[in-house]
């Protein structure tokens, strides 16, 4: 440990707070909006969601199905990558886990998966990742539907990861038989990205 | 034999070398970090601070000098109010000083020698800096293909690296510099008044033709509407690559 001459620190929040903090964190009222490019506008009557393994389709909902799907609400803590998290964020959406079902699966195919969503972004996660009900299909944050800037109409919630694997605009989610990096983690960003063990970058254990 | 993953992940000991006012809330810090594995333009570094009783905070800066300055690291950051790194770097870093590093981070948003296209830039505030870096790298590369800088400051004070940015537009064929003063701008400003619009875009040749990459650098509210703006005139959204910075969190310049 390298003690910084000098340097104090804020300490905003409370030890509580602090202790709810993944390594390297800062507390942040705000939703700071990031993107690699511009904001996608999908239109809801052209929105749909499919699940694929390989060349073939396990299942696929227009928005009006979707909607029809069961939903839960899911309040977690959320990390972003580039050092702030926020507090009791509040989702609405289908869990994985129902997704599953809906498409009339037991269990899923594989234990990797590819998220891909409008404008090419794409992210790699691992089906335990996603499952027992970790994960969702967001469309709500805080009741009102989501905003383009933050992944609207729907985007991928996986809270207990960095967020850039949560991905904003997702329109398929393709099993696959192994894992392979997605947009950011072919940049130097790490293959999974769990806050609590600091996995932010390629070289982090 | 050390991947280049396994070096920009580990942390090094940087010692401060030099720091610079570059307008009244914004200064320059060199840095010396030996075993610097070097950067592209555009890319960042994570900063470590702790203080006596083990406190970390951490934060993320983009890299200010060019491809190429060896051991040498500059940051340049913007005094972010009741900023608690920012802070700490403007009022209490003295040369000498030494901090924990690492780096450099990010691929996407940054510029290689070994993909020279039509470069299109355009800033919002210390949103130049990434940008600032790619152009250092550019011309120490002796970049051939044509670049645009439109760069948008509130006043003639708040312009980062003026006489640089100046300077490189009198010396680079190839390089042409646009500046926009959206507050104050005094009666012998020759440049751009007022926000970037589509307007403006297109008197400066921000345009789809030729297909090159865009980058886009600024506060949260500025980066969207440029985009906004740039897929509207024709560029294809794959083309644009953006990097926000706002009050909190992303990316600090």
């Amino acid at each position: 440990m390298l003690v910084t001459r000098g340097f104090k620190g804020k300490r905003r929040g409370g030890d509580a707070d602090r202790l709810r903090l993944p390594p390297g964190q800062f507390l942040t009222p705000e939703f700071p909006v990031l993107t690699a490019g511009p904001t996608q506008q999908t239109q809801i009557d052209r929105w749909t969601l499919a699940l694929q393994h390989g060349g073939s389709l396990l299942g696929k909902w227009s928005w009006e199905q979707f909607e029809g799907l069961p939903q839960t609400e899911i309040t977690s803590d959320i990390h972003c990558v580039t050092k702030w998290s926020k507090f009791d964020t509040r989702w609405r959406g289908v869990t994985i886990d129902d997704l599953l079902r809906a498409a009339g699966l037991d269990a899923a195919p594989t234990g990797f998966l590819m998220a891909h969503c409008d404008g090419g972004y794409t992210t790699n996660l691992l089906v335990a990742d996603l499952i027992g009900a970790r994960a969702m299909i967001a469309t709500h944050f805080d009741d009102l539907p989501l905003l383009p800037s933050h992944g609207g109409p729907a985007r991928l919630l996986v809270p207990h990861l960095y967020f850039w694997k949560s991905a904003k605009w997702v329109r398929r989610l393709a099993f696959r038989e192994e894992d392979s990096p997605g947009f950011w983690e072919s940049q130097g960003y790490h293959l999974r990205g769990d806050p609590w063990r600091e996995q932010r970058y390629e070289g982090d254990q | 034999m050390i991947d280049a993953a396994t070096a920009a992940a580990r942390w090094r000991v940087a010692t401060v070398m030099a720091i610079r006012n570059e307008t009244a809330t914004v200064k320059t810090i060199s840095f010396d970090v030996p075993g610097w594995p070097g950067h592209l333009g555009g890319q960042h570094v994570d900063l470590r601070l702790t203080a006596e009783d083990g406190y970390v905070a951490q934060r993320s800066y983009s890299i200010a000098s060019g491809a190429g300055s060896g051991p040498l690291v500059e940051l340049t950051v913007d005094a972010v109010p009741d900023g608690e790194v920012s802070g700490f770097l403007h009022e209490e870093l003295r040369i000498g000083d030494q901090i924990e590093i690492r780096g450099p981070i990010g691929n996407y948003f940054a510029w290689s020698a070994a993909h020279d296209y039509g470069l299109l830039l355009i800033a919002g505030g210390s949103g130049i800096v990434p940008l600032m870096s790619m152009l250092r790298s550019r011309d120490a590369a002796g970049a051939t293909q044509p670049a645009r800088l439109l760069y948008s400051s509130r006043s003639i004070e708040q312009i980062i690296y003026r006489a640089e940015l100046d300077r490189l537009a009198a010396q680079t064929a190839n390089f042409t510099l646009t500046q926009t003063l959206t507050r104050d701008a005094p009666s012998e400003w020759t440049g751009e008044r007022g926000r970037i619009d589509r307007a403006m875009l297109a008197r400066w040749q921000f345009t789809p033709a030729g297909h090159p990459d865009v980058y886009v650098c600024g506060p949260t509210a500025f980066v969207e509407t440029i985009a906004e703006h740039l897929v509207a005139i024709g560029h294809s959204a794959s083309n644009v690559r953006t990097e926000r910075f706002g009050p909190t969190g992303a990316i600090r310049t």
